[in-house]
């Protein structure tokens, strides 16, 4: 048995007396142990509510550094923390936070190479990834090291939770990731890049529903969501709860299983192959611009942003969105030149290749490195985002 | 009629409506009419072969339409239909 100091159990008291948990739950969770991989948006409140809690030792995952941009939803970390890896400030925090508990940081990329080894060593993971290669790699780590996967996700308004691979009665594994998504959308069908935000407290409310789950897994206390998956749409507030089977063509866990270790998970989400990106042959470097500018060199500029981001930061230049280029030929001039930019220069280049392939353009510049770089090397009062 | 909910991911295909309704027998018929409504939507729910991506999920009620028959299944009067998509994460960089 696990003794609690005295500080301990007045630290965990609300715990104790509740009667369906009390010291049994509460010795369960010292006893456990948890890997968080990612600690975001998601990891956050995880990360905190876990330490919070009393999980006996908590590994946080991340190889990032704190950015400003983090802070409106990365609650664990404060303006002190920018520029200092995750990992370490979340230690310093959690470790601030409940001093009962072990906190190992791994400063690391989760990747094929680590995954299993890192997996292995904790009781249950907790997924707070943000991308398709490392959900499938956790999923499949998981299951290969007989690991129950806490999972949630979030995009824009909407977030999804469930608890895979957790042992059922009988000795099988409930459904995993695989079970319900066997593929990930190819990266052309991937929301596109315009479209990243999200509404800094969902990632808390999933996030905070991902803790539960772990809690309710390490201690057996209530029924983990498994074989089914959460949804919340924070627009509508609507909730469902879905039934997830398992599917006999699943790769690991099938009728006629395929797969006995981690693959290449980059190359299976179509991530990293040579993407087809739009070559431009007429580039002009930020002080190119600047000093077109500064002599009076006649020229327009293009900004094919969407206007939310226009009102950001801008360049003060003619705003025509990418999807509405087709539309708006009458706004780019063919007889001078003109300077087509976005944020980092991506959907400019796809914008020139349209504009040169369908409508015969031959004098479009594509802004290297888009707005960024302006605001790196022209002007750095311009905000970043 | 049946009530088809529409994922946020989707929406822009569909002028940022939530739901969509048709009044057809099955959800084959539902999801066709959903796409001949919005024919952005198409490439997101079919492939090549026009058979359901692997990264959407179609349920009615709370049940998975591949534990009942699949698109084939049929629709009573005000029965809910989801679109699940999978979501990564969504919080990466814009471009």
């Amino acid at each position: 048995m696990t003794p609690f100091s005295k500080a301990e159990l007045e630290r965990y008291s609300r715990h104790l007396i509740l009667p369906e948990f009390n010291i049994e739950g509460q010795r369960k969770l010292k006893q456990g142990s948890v890997l968080v991989i990612g600690s975001g948006g998601l990891g956050s409140p995880l990360l905190l509510y876990l330490a919070a809690a009393g999980v006996g030792r908590i590994g946080v995952v991340d190889f990032d550094r704190v950015d400003d941009s983090n802070l409106q939803r990365q609650v664990l970390f404060t303006v002190g923390d920018v520029g200092t890896p995750k990992a370490e400030a979340a230690a310093a925090r959690l470790r601030a936070l409940n001093p009962h508990i072990e906190i190992e940081v791994h400063d690391v990329q989760f990747t094929r190479e680590n995954a299993r080894a890192l997996v292995r060593q904790y009781d249950v993971v907790a997924d707070g990834t943000d991308n398709f290669p490392t959900r499938y790699l956790v999923n499949d780590a998981c299951v290969l090291e007989d690991k129950v996967n806490v999972y949630a996700s979030i995009y824009r308004f909407e977030g999804q939770c469930s608890v895979f691979n957790a042992p059922l009665e009988g000795g099988e594994r409930g459904p995993n990731y695989r079970d319900l998504f066997p593929s990930p959308p190819p990266p052309g069908l991937v929301p596109s890049c315009a479209e990243g935000g999200v509404l800094g407290v969902l990632p808390g409310i999933l996030g905070s529903l991902q803790a539960l789950e772990v809690i309710k897994v390490l201690s057996g206390v209530g029924e983990p969501l498994v074989g089914r998956l959460f949804l919340f749409d924070a627009t509508t507030f609507t909730t469902r709860t879905l039934k997830i089977r398992k599917q006999p063509g699943n790769p690991l866990t099938g009728e006629h299983p395929t797969q006995t270790d981690l693959i290449h998970y980059e190359e299976f989400c179509g991530v990293g192959a040579p993407v087809a990106e739009a070559v431009v042959s007429r580039e002009v470097t930020a002080k190119d611009l600047a000093q077109w500018q500064t002599e009076g060199k006649a020229h327009v500029v293009i900004d094919v942003r969407e206007p939310y981001e226009y009102a950001i930061a801008n360049l003060g230049g003619e705003l025509v969105p990418l999807d509405t280029l087709s539309e708006s030929l009458h706004r780019i001039p063919r007889d001078l030149p003109v300077v087509v930019h976005c944020r980092s220069g991506v959907r400019s280049a796809r914008a020139i290749a349209l504009l040169e392939a369908e409508h015969g353009y031959g004098n479009l510049h594509n802004l290297k490195g888009g707005i960024l770089a302006w605001q790196a090397s022209v002007d750095p009062e311009l905000a970043r985002y | 009629m049946a009530n088809l909910i529409i994922p946020t991911p989707l929406r822009k295909f569909t002028g940022g409506a939530a739901t969509f309704n048709a009044d057809t027998p099955t959800v084959a018929g539902l999801l066709q009419a959903l796409a001949e409504a919005h024919p952005g939507l198409q490439p997101h729910l079919y492939d090549a072969d026009g058979a359901l991506r692997h990264f959407i999920r179609v349920y009615v009620g709370d049940e998975d339409i591949e534990a009942l028959d699949g698109v084939a299944t049929a629709l009573a009067p005000n029965t809910e239909v989801s679109i699940i998509p999978a979501i990564a994460g969504g919080t990466s960089d814009p471009s």
